[in-house]
């Protein structure tokens, strides 16, 4: 579980976030909503320790991450998988190299129980027989693949994901959408995804937190979301035509 | 200021929280190819003609009869291995491996490589940028040498080839009053300027924020600064270890 508490994080004089109280359960997919800009990233960022907030704390199972030591934040980073935006795998590495990066870094594992391992993640990923594929040989939703592949190949407790569904097609972004879902499950892994994709939102939202102008507005889940009676978030939600035809129709 | 300070803490980032040996010692022979190997036909071209074109200019400039044709010799060797292999091979330097090692690292920043590694506890200028640093002290002073004997050597082919004076002259002009430190100098200044570019490249890189346009604004500035740093510390240990 993650638990994060008045989260306030400022750029000069800007403030990005302010204030943001939430709790991320194991085993479920929680999403932080909102439109462009509105701050969504910068948490995820603040939560992961890419930025430090100004004030505010994370809690990884009750271990702050925020005024944690070295040696505990290192101990923390261990167990978390990130998968971002463009999917950031390593370009001079091949798909195999970049999935079993992790355990060539941070384990002592020998080098058969390693490639067993890969070969196991790739195969749940929906990605066997692309081995030695480089990143620039693959679709971008092999891509998104492999990167959420790299994130869970060292029994990830935590597992981040900004944007997941970025330039992919919608039947890409539900396949993509249903395997966060899948592997958060199976693995009971706490995952927090950043996105502003309604299909994720009603695919997928166990939980989430909506962020608007800094702060945040709501939180609940998909069932409620469409009755939240939240002007900001009504505004985000039913901003296209199907989504105010769905409303319309009760 | 700002800007020094932040390369000097940038610099003693290298040293926290390291990886294993095996890591470091793969990644270092990886650079070590990348970096030293891969330059060696460049440096080679450059080299050879830098000695002919030295030899020539230099025979072209001795007109006085009172002068012996040796002292070509002798001009091209202390020229070459006092300041043409180690400076104007680290100014090629800088341009291709300077302008790479920037490039790579600004590539990774805006692609959220750099951020991958981060998130993962690794910490990201110890993983990429040591190896880079360590390779260009083990790599750039071979590549001297074999600049020095090239541009010797090019030089050779020239009082041969070029009929500017006689081979054997030239040989005698090369062990004429030979002072080995000029050698020992050379491989001083070779690893001061390897660290020079390797470090100031890599900040430079690190650092990247934007998108192409900006990776390859950090290329072009890592290039620049890499020069005026190797000219400004060539004068200094010119001044300190010369004169």
């Amino acid at each position: 579980m993650i638990e994060v508490k008045n989260l306030t994080k400022s750029f000069a004089d800007k403030t990005v976030i302010q204030d943001i109280n939430g709790v991320f359960e194991q085993g479920k997919t929680s999403l932080i909503i909102g439109a462009s800009g509105s701050g969504k990233s910068v948490m995820l960022k603040n939560i992961v320790g890419l930025f430090t907030p100004d004030s505010g704390e994370v809690l990884y199972n009750g271990r702050n991450f925020i005024g944690a030591d070295r040696d505990t934040k290192t101990d923390i980073r261990r167990e978390i998988g990130m998968l971002f935006q463009g999917g950031a795998l390593f370009d001079s590495k091949n798909v195999e190299q970049n999935v079993k990066f992790p355990l060539d870094v941070l384990t002592d594992m020998p080098e058969d129980e390693k490639l067993d391992r890969v070969n196991f993640i790739l195969k749940r990923v929906k990605l066997e027989n692309t081995n030695k594929k480089m990143p620039s040989e693959i679709s971008g939703g092999m891509q998104k693949r492999v990167g959420i592949a790299r994130a869970i190949v060292n029994n990830s407790k935590y597992l981040f994901c900004d944007e997941p569904n970025s330039g992919l097609d919608p039947q890409t972004s539900i396949k993509i959408d249903q395997l966060l879902q899948e592997i958060t499950d199976e693995y009971k892994i706490t995952t927090i995804i950043v996105t502003h994709d309604m299909n994720s939102v009603m695919e997928i939202g166990e939980y989430i937190l909506f962020i608007s102008n800094s702060k945040k507005l709501w939180e609940g889940t998909n069932d409620d979301i469409i009755h939240s009676g939240v002007q900001e978030l009504d505004d985000f939600v039913f901003a296209n035509k199907m989504m105010r035809k769905i409303k319309s129709l009760g | 200021m700002r800007k020094l300070g932040e390369y000097v803490l940038f610099l003693g980032a290298l040293f926290k929280n390291p990886e294993s040996f095996r890591t470091y010692a793969k990644l270092i022979l990886d650079e070590c190819i990348l970096i030293g190997i891969n330059s060696i036909v460049l440096v080679s071209i450059v080299s050879v003609f830098m000695g002919a074109v030295s030899t020539l200019q230099t025979a072209y400039n001795l007109v006085n009869p009172l002068i012996p044709d040796n002292v070509i010799g002798l001009v091209v060797r202390d020229l070459t291995i006092l300041e043409l292999a180690p400076t104007i091979t680290g100014i090629i330097f800088a341009g291709k491996v300077g302008s790479s090692i920037a490039g790579n690292l600004g590539t990774m920043r805006i692609t959220e490589q750099i951020d991958a590694l981060e998130v993962m506890g690794i910490n990201s200028v110890s993983y990429l940028v040591l190896p880079k640093i360590v390779a260009t002290l083990f790599m750039y002073p071979f590549l001297v040498i074999l600049a020095g004997t090239l541009a010797i050597s090019g030089g050779f082919l020239a009082a041969k080839f070029g009929g500017v004076l006689a081979p054997a002259d030239y040989f005698i002009g090369l062990k004429l009053e030979f002072n080995t430190f000029s050698v020992y100098f050379a491989l001083i200044k070779s690893v001061v300027f390897a660290f020079l570019v390797s470090s100031i490249s890599a900040y430079m890189g690190f650092f990247t924020k934007g998108g192409a346009l900006e990776v390859g604004q950090s290329s072009t500035r890592a290039v620049t600064v890499s020069c005026i740093a190797i000219l400004l510390s060539d004068f200094i240990l010119a001044q300190l270890l010369l004169v």
